[in-house]
């Protein structure tokens, strides 16, 4: 399982603070 | 992409904003697009958005850095490419 | 108005990735699908939910509203209405338009039976309600054999209604199957034909879907063709999210490649039983009933059920597969209904583990689970109650078993058509 990592104050340049995703209803509509 | 900080913004009307333990989701219901926002500061800069002349300032009145501005931004222009925030115009009202 | 700026819980970590949020399970749904009614004017033969005849306990309109109540408060984003035919119950449209009122968006799926001219404009007119009209072959030929004589004929007539009514981007979904995959250009140009999006979803052994699985899902060769036109046409398809299996094969298709079943969605059927997703309506995937205390909410927050389906996923038999991450090991539903292990691979794993696995399965002395529920129409061809995947003998002939020809005339929508 991927690593978790604590809420802080400071940002690395590297961190995303959004993702994004487009989804269908994941199965939802048949 | 370059994100203008220094432009007025808001979320847009067909967009739904949901608090969730460890930030927010924001649901567009025209694109169908899902965006997560990873923390509670995130969140309140998007929430508060319509209520600064720039986005600048909402990060800033958010308590953002100056050194953490750039990570916003990208977050900022993430959402923006997305239309989950678009610029304000002249004749947008307050929500 | 400044903020004050927040700040962050000392102790609690942030999940890293979205795939890591959804696995551990939302406090509230995305979305989740809510059958109103098993009573249907059809009788597919591969129906997931066992459709045509109404339940007699089925939710009453003020219960529904109190569930749209429930899903508004809980910030449910839309619901996925369908049934059965949705269409077919006289609340319909006042369901509908209490839930948009309410704040959740609603996407319905129906077999165009009710969509007239004045439904469809009903619907252009509406910002927050999509239409999703099913059909499974680009042909009478190919489409009735699955969902019965004058179904074709119904839903272009539904489509051409939405076209006229100028509704734009109204959704064609199609299941795909082994005798419609050669067609898939053609139900792409159906929907360029009629302003609609094309929606491509997957097959699985649940409902009625379960007798007619070893003659219908696609052929090995077929999941790379269609995996490939998937590829092509990108982000321009839907697929409901329901191949991430083939993900496998190559590089993720579009979307979350994980299943969301008591993590981000659910079923709501029209009982108020709730289920981990609709392909799994079975006793086993049972979490509770809308109608207990606490309602849907405490459902999905406490039932035992969804808290297990929560947990962290180690990979089981899949663990040691490189593909794993892409594909997660497919569809639970599918897995269960073809009496296979939960945490082993997908029946139609595209690297070729699906095979092995039930080939253990068909010569060990289990029985593969059955539908607890059953709504088909009495009239409709009696079903031989074989399980998907067994070697027992042939399913009586409700479908084409020929390969239906590529080019079609006469009743093809598409004669005259330019593009």
């Amino acid at each position: 399982m991927a690593e978790h990592e604590s809420e802080t104050e400071a940002l690395t340049s590297d961190e995303l603070l959004v993702e994004e995703v487009s989804i269908d209803g994941m199965c939802g509509v048949y | 992409m370059t994100f203008d900080l220094d432009r007025a913004w808001r979320v847009d009307t067909r967009v739904s904003m949901r608090p969730e333990p460890f930030g927010a989701l924001l649901y567009h219901f025209g694109t169908r697009r899902l965006s997560f926002l990873k923390n509670q500061r995130v969140l309140a800069v998007v929430r508060s958005l319509a209520d600064h002349p720039s986005a600048r300032a909402a990060c800033l009145a958010s308590g953002v850095s100056e050194a953490e501005l750039p990570a916003y931004a990208r977050a900022l222009a993430a959402l923006a490419d997305s239309n989950m925030i678009t610029e304000r115009t002249v004749h947008d009202s307050r929500p | 108005m400044t903020l004050a700026p927040e700040i962050p819980p000392a102790s609690t970590p942030a999940p890293g990735k979205l795939t890591d949020l959804f696995q551990l399970g939302l406090d509230a749904p995305i979305c989740l699908t809510w059958e109103l009614t098993y009573a249907c004017n059809l009788s597919c033969v591969h129906c997931l939910s066992s459709s045509g005849r109404r339940d007699p306990r089925e939710l009453t309109t003020d219960e529904c509203k109190a569930v749209i109540d429930t899903l508004e408060r809980m910030q449910v984003f839309y619901v996925n209405i369908g049934g059965g035919e949705p269409t077919v119950r006289p609340d319909f449209w006042e369901l509908v338009d209490y839930a948009t009122a309410h704040h959740v968006g609603v996407k319905f799926s129906t077999n165009g039976v009710k969509l007239d001219a004045a439904a469809a404009a009903r619907l252009a007119a509406s910002d927050y309600v999509d239409v999703q009209i099913s059909l499974d072959g680009a042909t009478a030929e190919v489409n009735d054999a699955v969902r019965g004589p004058g179904s074709y004929a119904t839903a272009i007539r539904a489509m051409a209604n939405l076209h006229a009514a100028a509704f734009r981007g109204f959704k064609l979904s199609v299941v795909m199957t082994r005798q419609n995959i050669p067609q898939i250009d053609e139900f792409k140009a159906i929907a360029d034909r009629y302003g609609a999006q094309l929606r491509l979803t997957r097959l699985r052994p649940s409902g009625r879907g379960a007798d007619v699985w070893d003659e219908l899902h696609p052929l090995p060769e077929q999941q790379r063709e269609l995996y490939d036109w998937l590829v092509a046409h990108g982000e321009e398809v839907l697929t409901g999210d329901s191949f991430f299996h083939l993900s496998a094969f190559g590089s993720a298709l579009p979307g979350l490649n994980l299943c969301g079943a008591g993590r981000v969605v659910c079923l709501i059927d029209p009982v108020g039983d709730v289920y981990a997703c609709p392909f799994a309506i079975h006793e086993n995937f049972l979490a509770g009933n809308v109608r207990e205390t606490g309602g849907f909410a405490t459902v999905w927050k406490t039932s035992s059920l969804f808290q297990d389906l929560r947990k962290p996923d180690t990979g089981g038999a899949c663990k040691s597969c490189g593909f794993y991450d892409s594909c997660r090991g497919g569809c639970m539903a599918a897995k269960f209904f073809t009496g296979l292990p939960l945490d082993g691979p997908d029946p139609e794993c595209v690297r070729g583990y699906g095979e092995s696995a039930l080939a253990s399965v068909s010569s060990s002395s289990a029985v593969t689970p059955k539908p607890s529920v059953d709504h088909s129409h009495r009239t409709s061809p009696s079903r031989p109650r074989s399980s998907a995947g067994s070697s027992s003998g042939p399913v009586p002939v409700t479908i084409a078993v020929r390969r239906p020809p590529t080019h079609d005339c006469d009743e093809s929508p598409l004669a005259g058509f330019t593009a």
